[in-house]
C-alpha cells in the first residue's frame, strides 16, 4: 500500500455502483493489469510498443532528460521464475551495453520497479520491422544496403564475442533514415572462450555450451535446434535464410549457391564468418564470381558476357565490320 | 455466493484438484469456488448452445453443480488430457443429453437444494445478445469464463477496500477502468482527481495500487482454477494478453 492508499481512508466519497463486466471493460482490465508502476522512477508511462517472450516494451518519457525511451519491463507471472527472468534481462542489458555500434540499440539505464520487476531503458527507435518493410516492397539497391548493414552489425557482435542466435526479419528494424538496427538480444550468448562476456553475463556464457536450443524454428541452424555447440556459423545460417527472404524470387545460380552454402546443414560447409557471406553477396551484386559457385569456362564466359554486355557487343560489332571491310577490300583488290 | 477472503483465503492450492479431496470441508470449499467461477458461463452456454429457455437453463445449471458435488463428476478430470473448462463443458453436454432423454420418460423430480445464484443478472446480460455461431462457442465460453474470473476478483477487492475504508480507490477503478474503458474515451487523470479531491500524482499512484491489488486477486483465483503450474503460467500469460511467439 502506498501514500495514495492512505489518502483514501475516507468513506465519505460516493462510490459508483458497478454494472456487469462489459466486453470493453474486460479488455481494458486485461490490458492495464500488467502496467508497470513507474512511480519511483524518472519515467512516465506512455503506451505499449510490443510484447516479447519475457516482457513488454513500453514507450516512456524520461523526465530528467526530457526524451522518449523504450522501456522493457519484465513480466512476472510466477514469482518463483522472476529471479531467473530478471537475471536474463539484466544479462541482455549487459550484453547490449558492451556492444556500442550504430546497428545496436544502446541501453540507457536498468533498475527495479517498486513491485520488484526489472526494467531496462533503451533508446526508442522509430522505424519499421524488416518483415513488414519486405511486404511493402524494397528496391534492389535497398535490399543490398540493408543486408550489408545487418551483416556488418552481426560481424561486429561476433568480434566482441557475442552470438545473436535469433536473427530473423522480426528482430530487424529499418529506421526512418535507412539505418538498420538488430534488436532482441535476449538469446545472445558468448562465443566459446570469450572471457569478457563471462564477467558481465555468466548465465549467458554458460548457455553457449549448455542450453543452445533456444531460437526460432525455420531460422536457427540445425546444430542450434539440436542443442549442440554453436559458433558464428549459427548466425551465418540465419543470415543465409535472410538472403533467401530478401530475394525470394531470385533464380540466379550464384544467389542460390550463396543461400545453399550459408544454410548448409553441416557448419563446416558454411561460410566461416559473416564477413565472408557478406563479401559473396556483394560479389554477386557486382556481377563478379562468388566463392559459393565454382565456375567452368562456359559459366565464366556467360557471367562475363552479362556483366560486360555492351563491351562484348562493341567488340563484336567492330570485328564483324572489320572482317566485312577486309573482305570488301580483298574483293576490290582482286577485281583490280 | 458471497466471496470472502476470510472464508476462503487466497491460496495457491488448486481447487480443481481439491474438489476431489477426501476431506469433506475442503471438498465443499473447492466446489463453491468452482461454482462461483463457472456457473454463469455454464448458464449462458446452456441458453445459447442448447437453446434452453431461462427456466430450463436455470434448472440445468443447478442440477449440474449439485450432481457434480454429489456424484463426483469432477473426480474424472485428468489435467493431462484437457483443460478443466473443456472437461466441464463435456460434462455439461453429457448431462444435458441425459436430461433430455430422461425428460422423454418422465418429468424430473426435485430434491436438489437450490444454489443461490443470480440468474436474473445473467439473463439480463444475455438480453439483446446475438447468439454466437456454433464455431465461436469455444471462444464465447472462454470469454465468459474470463469475465466470471474478473468479476469474482472485483467483488472480493470491492469488499476489502470498503471494509478498509478505502472507497475512493474503488471509485477510481470503477470510474477509470470499468465505466470508461478504451483509451480514446478515457477520463483524464486531472478530471478523476477533481472528483476525488486528489492530485494527478495521487490518482496515478492510486490507480497503480488498485490495479496491482486486482491483479493479485485475479492471479490468485486463476491459480486455484488451474491444475498445475504449467497450466497456470500459460493461462496467466494468455489472460493478461501476452502474444505467443
Amino acid at each position: 500500500m502506498n501514500d495514495a492508499d492512505d489518502a483514501t481512508r475516507d468513506a465519505a466519497s460516493p462510490t459508483p455502483s458497478r454494472s456487469p463486466l462489459s466486453d470493453a471493460a474486460l479488455d481494458q482490465l486485461r490490458a492495464v493489469l500488467d502496467e508497470p508502476d513507474l512511480g519511483a522512477t524518472r519515467y512516465e508511462l506512455r503506451e505499449p510498443l510490443g510484447r516479447g517472450g519475457m516482457g513488454t516494451v513500453w514507450r516512456a518519457f524520461d523526465r530528467e532528460l526530457q526524451r522518449d525511451v523504450a522501456l522493457k519491463v519484465l513480466d512476472e507471472p510466477v514469482p518463483e521464475r522472476a529471479a531467473a527472468m530478471a537475471e536474463q534481462l539484466l544479462a541482455e542489458a549487459r550484453v547490449l551495453a558492451r556492444l556500442e555500434h550504430p546497428g545496436i540499440v544502446p541501453v540507457h539505464d536498468v533498475g527495479t520497479l517498486p513491485d520488484g520487476r526489472v526494467y531496462v531503458a533503451m533508446k526508442q527507435v522509430r522505424g519499421e520491422r524488416l518483415d513488414r518493410a519486405m511486404t511493402s516492397g524494397l528496391e534492389e539497391a535497398q535490399r543490398h544496403r540493408l543486408f550489408a548493414r545487418i551483416a556488418e552489425t552481426v560481424a561486429f557482435a561476433h568480434s566482441r564475442g557475442v552470438l545473436h542466435r535469433d536473427l530473423k526479419p522480426q528482430n530487424l528494424m529499418v529506421g526512418e533514415f535507412g539505418e538498420v538496427l538488430v534488436l532482441d538480444w535476449g538469446l545472445a550468448v558468448a562465443l566459446r572462450g570469450e572471457a569478457a562476456l563471462r564477467e558481465v553475463a555468466p548465465a549467458k556464457a554458460e548457455a553457449a555450451e549448455g542450453e543452445a536450443r533456444a531460437g526460432t524454428p525455420g531460422w536457427m541452424a540445425p546444430e542450434q535446434a539440436a542443442g549442440g555447440p554453436i559458433d558464428e556459423r549459427a548466425d551465418v545460417h540465419a543470415l543465409g535464410r535472410l538472403v533467401d527472404a530478401l530475394w525470394p524470387d531470385g533464380r540466379e545460380r550464384p544467389l542460390r549457391a550463396i543461400v545453399a552454402k550459408a544454410t548448409a546443414a553441416a557448419p563446416a560447409a558454411r561460410y566461416a564468418t559473416v564477413a565472408e557471406l557478406a563479401a559473396d553477396v556483394e560479389r554477386w551484386r557486382a556481377g563478379a564470381a562468388v566463392s559459393a559457385l565454382p565456375e567452368a569456362w562456359p559459366q565464366r564466359f556467360a557471367r562475363h558476357y552479362r556483366r560486360y554486355r555492351a563491351a562484348y557487343w562493341l567488340i563484336g560489332t567492330y570485328v564483324v565490320l572489320r572482317i566485312a571491310f577486309e573482305l570488301w577490300r580483298a574483293r576490290v583488290a582482286g577485281a583490280a | 455466493m458471497e466471496p470472502s477472503s476470510e472464508r476462503f483465503p487466497l491460496t495457491r492450492h488448486s481447487v480443481v484438484l481439491a474438489v476431489r479431496s477426501s476431506d469433506a470441508p475442503q471438498r465443499q470449499r473447492a466446489w463453491e469456488r468452482l461454482v462461483e467461477a463457472y456457473w454463469k458461463p455454464v448458464y449462458k452456454y446452456l441458453r445459447l448452445q442448447w437453446r434452453a429457455d431461462g427456466e430450463q437453463a436455470r434448472d440445468w445449471t443447478q442440477e449440474f453443480f449439485a450432481r457434480a458435488l454429489e456424484k463426483g463428476f469432477f473426480d474424472r478430470f485428468d489435467p493431462a488430457r484437457a483443460r478443466f473448462r473443456t472437461f466441464l463443458r463435456v460434462c455439461v453436454d453429457g448431462m444435458v443429453g441425459k436430461e433430455r432423454e430422461a425428460a422423454q420418460r418422465q418429468k424430473r423430480g426435485g430434491g436438489v437444494a437450490p444454489l443461490s445464484l443470480d440468474f436474473a443478472a445473467a439473463e439480463g446480460e444475455l438480453a439483446g445478445l446475438e447468439p454466437p455461431a456454433p464455431e465461436q462457442m469455444d471462444d464465447y465460453f472462454h470469454r465468459e469464463w474470463m469475465k466470471s474470473l474478473f468479476e469474482g476478483a472485483l467483488r472480493e477487492l470491492e469488499a476489502i477496500l470498503r471494509a478498509a475504508g478505502k472507497e475512493r480507490l474503488w471509485h477510481l477503478l470503477v470510474r477509470y477502468d470499468l465505466e470508461a474503458p478504451g483509451r480514446l474515451e478515457k477520463l483524464s487523470y486531472a478530471e478523476v482527481g477533481r472528483e476525488l479531491g486528489w492530485s494527478v500524482t495521487q490518482v496515478t499512484n492510486g490507480l497503480h495500487s488498485v490495479r496491482r491489488q486486482l491483479r493479485e486477486r485475479v492471479l490468485a483465483r486463476l491459480r486455484e482454477l488451474c491444475s498445475d503450474d504449467d497450466e497456470y503460467r500459460a493461462e496467466a500469460r494468455a489472460l493478461l494478453g501476452v502474444d505467443p511467439r
